[in-house]
């Protein structure tokens, strides 16, 4: 049997010159029934820009709501709706999937693996999710998506309070795709603890696998919570059991509990792997290896640990004791040390170096000046007693996504430009990277900055009209305005992958000068990775083959 | 820097590491997920225990003689199942099939032991999931439980048939030895349960 | 606040704007989350300008040049270093939570019980789906005992007399927050659950702010109103609202009307028949600026387009419409007219 590559995903099917359609079919059999990790990993990267398009749409029919006072846009039960699928889609099926996606892709070819663990596992994974984002979605077709919000509080979730499918819905597919990401979790635990190249032990892993290991231990705590409550959440609605029905003596503030005990390690399972892009993508165009990496891992560890004992600072209005208040405020400033030592790492990365400002580096220095931001106002909200003035207000709004854009997205742009070549074998158009970053930097900016200061004057969230008295029109004009910027920079970056995928030039291995084991094989790598399994004796193996006289291992 | 140097420097040998294989850690990875869903559910129990304004309350309607006898069960089966693969890393397959059949079967037994005590409640207390918080609370944490041992019977029989097979051997024992750790949680989780609503939750004392 | 202008000028509003920003606090909680607010931001803004400082420094003097084409020395890390920047910002965390501390302990106190001659008064507050209900149970240690609706009229403290306001929050359906920013931070009602909050403001006034936590279809309009008065008008106003309904016989079809309808079965106006809970209580109607919340203005236009159809007001309100005639609804206008 000869292991001659097959063409490569995208090329067998279009380029195989016996007729469109076969072509066509035999492609959609290809990515339906594939179990290779890179198609996997692809097809995650495609649902979530999907789903972006279509948040990003929910998001812009809020803004236009909102653009006047006692505006009549939009009934206000749609607007409730519309917030609703917003938050959950942009967590759950754009920010989660992104990531696994990237991570899918990546990690085996970056610890020199020629597969997940389990393959088949990882299929399912990606469907259940993509199903049950479509589930989710079903309930438009039932008379109406959802309007519990996104953290969906108790009672609002009974049978009293919302009638109707459309809440079960959203549980079960919630639900569904949960275990599609606890099935991703385990995948990334077993490949990247039994499958590394000989040679890369765990102190040597890059540091993007090392983040993704975390993430998925973080999920692995994480959400069986969350499945275990929204199947709470059916058996009431269903079953007529009594968790969250409170005139039988179940419990509002257990739901909240048990959501943010899910929900505050989200939030890190969304930025923990995005820490690991920009450590992968600042010391190769600094030219330098990355600063402190022990503490740098060690840190990362200590935000899982301690991200776990903070949840309740989403809580700090039900009215706990005081000495409640504390412990968890003073757990969510703890977090800010390791938080702190990152930023500082990847700075000392940059300081000394020959910084070369191609498109990942630029989002990587976007991520950089605007993270730090929704970082401090957390600390602001983390601060209980101004938390109460804080708290279910536009600032709060404006925080998360400040680090959700700013953070997460700005370094997942990052990474898709650093690794866009690798997966297609071609380069995207730095002209129209500079088009997006600036488009989106700007805007973003415009359109999140002003909802701190709707925040501060008393402005609540998830209110679908206001009174033109308060003094909010101007900040929420502005923001609307922000968005209608940023709209075109997601439109041009979609063009830019489509079209540099048919059109961009040509890659080659290794683009970007840099270090680690993806760069050895080909652009776009052959199904089975590596021809042969590299062996490593540092964290930056290409660096030791390109610099044989002054190898890494010495020094680590 | 780059004169031409003669020798570069050589890395140090490689020390093969040790550990476990990918699909143990799968197992653990898995099995660490299924903590964190029954801690919450048991988080669940508790909080809501002596909570119920209508009975009946765990006290009235829990009896301990049939609980007892489903646990002995339980926990002999993961002494059992353990049995099965000390045999079956000595290569006895005969031994090893017989024990986990052995398995298989008191883990039936306690399925069955649970259905009758369901029934019980349901006719004798009229606790139903919708009566009160106790029965919320009671059916959907031993029903989660329930729905683990039915999986692990299930994944037991599939292993048995190989073995039958003549698949499962020294060298080849993976599979059974993963269902056997899942089946030693499973029986952890009972013995934590049956502390907590048994024990504990029936007022204390056996 | 001159920033506000050009966006209400924008918005071609003929209101005055309102002021409610946590900036400009009125009560010594607000102005202790004031302070907390200003030492936060201003930690904030150091580190900001450090590491935005540091940043732009590296990529302005560490930008690839050309001419340069040797890899620059590779530093690997410092363990000073990694020690030197974890121990500044846990200096600053700690600093931190002692100052937290003192402002907590400022802000959230424990709720004491009603005293003669205490100079306090003890309202309970109900949130509905999405309107407020306000108990007023005390003053002074005087029992009150009367219910009230969507606007909290409390008296206003002076130097050395303070006249606090304890609220009990509770909730009849789903979660709310009470939020009135100039006042206080704001407190949930959770239902089977109950919260305190407590006002104390020496500005006399109109004190505006919102319910705080989705709570469904029109949480938008959840709006509260809290008028401080000096004490003797205050007291004329409780012992107005103390008294049952005003009888007037020049609207008895309309009060006859009212009675008939299904209006009893969900609002109360003392001294009548009508005993309902689920809305309102209209015993006072007229003493209200506002109707449905302080959604709009009470005026007989308003009131008459909110009896015939509460619906187009306020969508998804819990008030259905309920087609009555022409005649029907003048007469119960009317009557609620009369109810001051
Ligand atoms: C990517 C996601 C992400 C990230 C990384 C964070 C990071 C943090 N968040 Fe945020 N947060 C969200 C997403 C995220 N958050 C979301 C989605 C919500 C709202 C959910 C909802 O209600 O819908 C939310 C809400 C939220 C709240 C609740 C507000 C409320 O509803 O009342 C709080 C309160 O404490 C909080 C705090 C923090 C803190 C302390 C951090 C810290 O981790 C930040 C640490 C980082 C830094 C501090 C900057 C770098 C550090 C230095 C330069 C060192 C020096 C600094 C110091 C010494 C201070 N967040
Ligand atoms: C990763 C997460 C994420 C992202 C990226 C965004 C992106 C945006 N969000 Fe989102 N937001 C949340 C997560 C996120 N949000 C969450 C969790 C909530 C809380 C929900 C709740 O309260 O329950 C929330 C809530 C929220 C609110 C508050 C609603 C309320 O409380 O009433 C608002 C209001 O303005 C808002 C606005 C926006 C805007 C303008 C964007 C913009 O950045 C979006 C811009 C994107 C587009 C506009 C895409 C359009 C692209 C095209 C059209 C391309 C054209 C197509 C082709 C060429 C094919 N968001
Ligand atoms: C099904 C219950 C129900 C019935 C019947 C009902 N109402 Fe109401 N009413 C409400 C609720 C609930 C509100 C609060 C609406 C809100 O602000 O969200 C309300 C508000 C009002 C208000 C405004 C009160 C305020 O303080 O702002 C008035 C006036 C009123 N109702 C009059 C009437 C009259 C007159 C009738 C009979 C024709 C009537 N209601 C019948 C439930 C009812
Ligand atoms: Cu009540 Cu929002
Ligand atoms: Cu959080």
């Amino acid at each position: 049997m000869s292991l001659a590559p097959p063409a490569h995903p995208f090329e067998n099917a279009t380029h195989d010159g016996s007729g469109r359609r076969f072509g066509l079919t035999a492609m959609l059999h290809t990515w339906t029934t594939s179990v290779d990790h890179k198609q996997i990993g692809i097809l995650y990267i495609l649902m979530s820009l999907v789903f972006l398009v279509i948040g990003g749409i929910e998001a812009l029919l809020m803004r236009w709501q909102l653009f006047f006072p006692r505006a009549e846009v939009l009934a206000p039960n749609t607007f409730n709706q519309l917030f609703t699928m917003h938050g959950t889609t942009m967590i759950f099926f754009v920010g989660m999937p992104i990531l696994i996606g990237l991570g899918n892709y990546l990690v085996p070819l970056m610890i020199g693996a020629r597969d997940m663990a389990f393959p088949r596992l990882n299929a399912f994974g990606f469907w259940i999710t993509l199903f049950g984002g479509l589930l989710v979605y079903f309930s438009f077709a039932t008379g109406g998506a959802p309007a519990i919000g996104w953290f969906a509080y108790a009672p609002l979730t009974e049978q009293t309070f919302a009638r109707g499918p459309a809440t079960d819905f959203w549980a079960l597919g919630l639900l569904i795709s949960g275990i599609g990401t606890i099935a991703a979790a385990v995948n990334f635990v077993a490949t990247i603890l039994a499958m590394r190249a000989p040679g890369m032990t765990m102190r040597k892993l890059p540091f993007f696998v090392w983040t993704m290991l975390w993430t998925a231990v973080q999920m692995l705590f994480a959400l069986p919570p969350l499945t275990a409550a929204l199947v709470m959440i059916l058996f009431d609605r269903q079953l007529g059991a009594h968790f969250f029905d409170v005139q039988n003596g179940g419990s509002a503030y257990l739901w909240q509990h048990l959501f943010w005990f899910f929900g505050h390690p989200e939030v890190y399972i969304l930025i923990l792997p995005v820490f690991g892009m920009i450590s992968e993508v600042i010391p190769v165009f600094s030219r330098k290896v990355l600063f402190g990496y022990e503490f740098m891992a060690a840190a990362t560890v200590a935000i899982v640990f301690i991200s776990m004992g903070v949840w309740a600072h989403h809580m700090f209005c039900v009215g706990m004791s005081r000495t409640l208040d504390l412990v968890f405020a003073a757990a969510s400033l703890l977090v800010s040390i390791p938080t702190g030592i990152k930023f500082f790492n990847w700075l000392a990365t940059m300081f000394g170096g020959r910084i070369r400002f191609a498109s990942p580096m630029l989002f990587a220095c976007g991520f950089l000046s605007m993270f730090v931001i929704g970082g401090l106002t957390g600390i602001m909200l983390a601060s209980v007693p101004l938390d109460f003035q804080l708290s279910d207000s536009y600032f709060v709004v404006g925080h998360f996504h400040w680090v959700l854009i700013g953070g997460t997205l700005f370094g997942t742009f990052a990474g898709i430009y650093y690794w866009y070549p690798k997966m297609t074998g071609r380069m995207l158009s730095e002209r129209l990277a500079r088009w997006q970053f600036w488009l989106l930097y700007i805007g973003f900016i415009l359109t999140f900055g002003p909802m701190h200061v709707s925040g501060m004057l008393g402005m609540p969230r998830r209110i679908y009209t206001y009174d033109p008295d308060r003094g909010w029109a101007l900040w929420n004009q502005l923001t609307t305005l922000g968005a209608l910027i940023q709209t075109p920079s997601y439109a041009i970056f979609v063009y830019n992958l489509v079209a540099s995928w048919r059109n961009g030039t040509p890659a080659g291995d290794d683009p970007w000068d840099a270090w680690t084991l993806e760069w050895t094989t080909t652009s776009p790598p052959p199904s089975y990775n590596f021809e042969e399994l590299p062996v490593v004796h540092s964290r930056r193996p290409l660096w030791d083959a390109k610099h044989p006289e002054d190898p890494d291992w010495q020094y680590e | 820097m780059t004169t031409a140097t003669h020798t570069f420097p050589s890395p140090p040998p490689l020390v093969a590491e040790q550990g476990l294989c990918a699909a143990q850690w799968g197992m653990v990875a898995f099995l660490v997920s299924e903590v964190a869903f029954f801690s919450t559910l048991i988080v669940t129990y508790v909080t809501f225990l002596g909570q119920d304004t209508v009975g009946p309350t765990p006290a009235e309607a829990l009896s301990l003689p049939l609980v007892i006898g489903t646990t002995i069960c339980l926990v002999s089966s993961s002494v059992l199942i353990h049995g099965a693969q000390l045999a079956i890393e000595h290569g006895r397959q005969r031994l090893f099939s017989f024990l986990w059949a052995g398995t298989i079967a008191l883990g039936i037994a306690f399925l069955v032991g649970t259905a009758v005590e369901w029934r019980e409640l349901i006719v004798d207390h009229q606790l139903t999931i919708g009566r009160n918080l106790f029965g919320t609370t009671y059916y959907t944490l031993v029903g989660f439980h329930g729905l683990h041992v039915t999986g692990g019977v299930i994944a037991m029989t599939v292993v048995l048939g190989l073995a039958l097979s003549r698949n499962v051997t020294r060298d080849n024992c993976i599979s059974a030895q993963l269902v056997a750790w899942y089946w030693h949680f499973v029986d952890v989780v009972w013995i934590v349960v049956f502390l907590v609503v048994y024990v504990g939750g029936r007022g204390g004392g056996l | 606040m001159e920033a506000i202008h050009p966006g209400t000028l924008l918005a071609a509003s003929e209101t005055a704007t309102q002021n409610l920003s946590i900036f400009a606090p009125a009560s010594p909680a607000a102005q202790s989350i004031q302070d907390l607010a200003i030492l936060t931001g201003a930690i904030f803004a150091l580190i900001l300008v450090l590491v935005e400082g540091i940043l732009l420094y590296n990529i302005w003097r560490f930008r690839a040049r050309a001419e340069v084409t040797a890899e620059p020395a590779q530093v690997y890390g410092s363990q000073p270093v990694e020690i030197a920047w974890t121990t500044a910002p846990t200096l600053i965390v700690f600093f931190l939570i002692l100052a937290i501390t003192r402002t907590l302990w400022q802000a959230k106190a424990a709720q004491p019980a009603p005293q003669l001659d205490d100079h306090a008064l003890f309202v309970k507050v109900i949130g509905h789906q999405w309107w407020w209900e306000y108990r007023y149970e005390t003053y002074d240690g005087r029992p009150l005992n009367f219910t009230t609706a969507n606007e909290l009229h409390m008296p206003v403290s002076e130097t050395g007399q303070p006249r606090r306001v304890h609220l009990t929050l509770e909730s009849a359906d789903v979660c709310h927050s009470f939020w009135v920013p100039r006042l206080n931070g704001k407190m949930d009602l959770l239902p089977g659950r109950t919260n305190y909050l407590m006002l104390e403001t020496e500005l006399p006034g109109l004190f505006l702010g919102q319910c705080a936590e989705y709570c469904g279809d029109q949480h938008a309009n959840m709006l509260l109103r809290v008028i401080v008065e000096p004490p003797a008008e205050f007291e004329r106003w409780l012992a107005n609202e103390s008294a049952p309904a005003a009888e007037n016989v020049a609207v008895q079809t309309g009060r006859e009307a009212f009675m008939a309808e299904s209006c009893v079965n969900c609002h109360r106006i003392r001294g009548t028949p009508a005993e309902g809970t689920f809305g309102p209580d209209l015993t006072h109607l007229m003493s209200r600026q506002t109707l449905a919340s302080g959604e709009i203005p009470n005026s007989p236009e308003n009131l008459t387009d909110w009896i015939h159809n509460p619906q187009t007001t306020k969508p998804g309100c819990l008030m259905p419409a309920f087609d009555l005639s022409e005649t029907r609804l003048e007469a119960i206008v009317n009557y609620l007219l009369t109810l001051r």
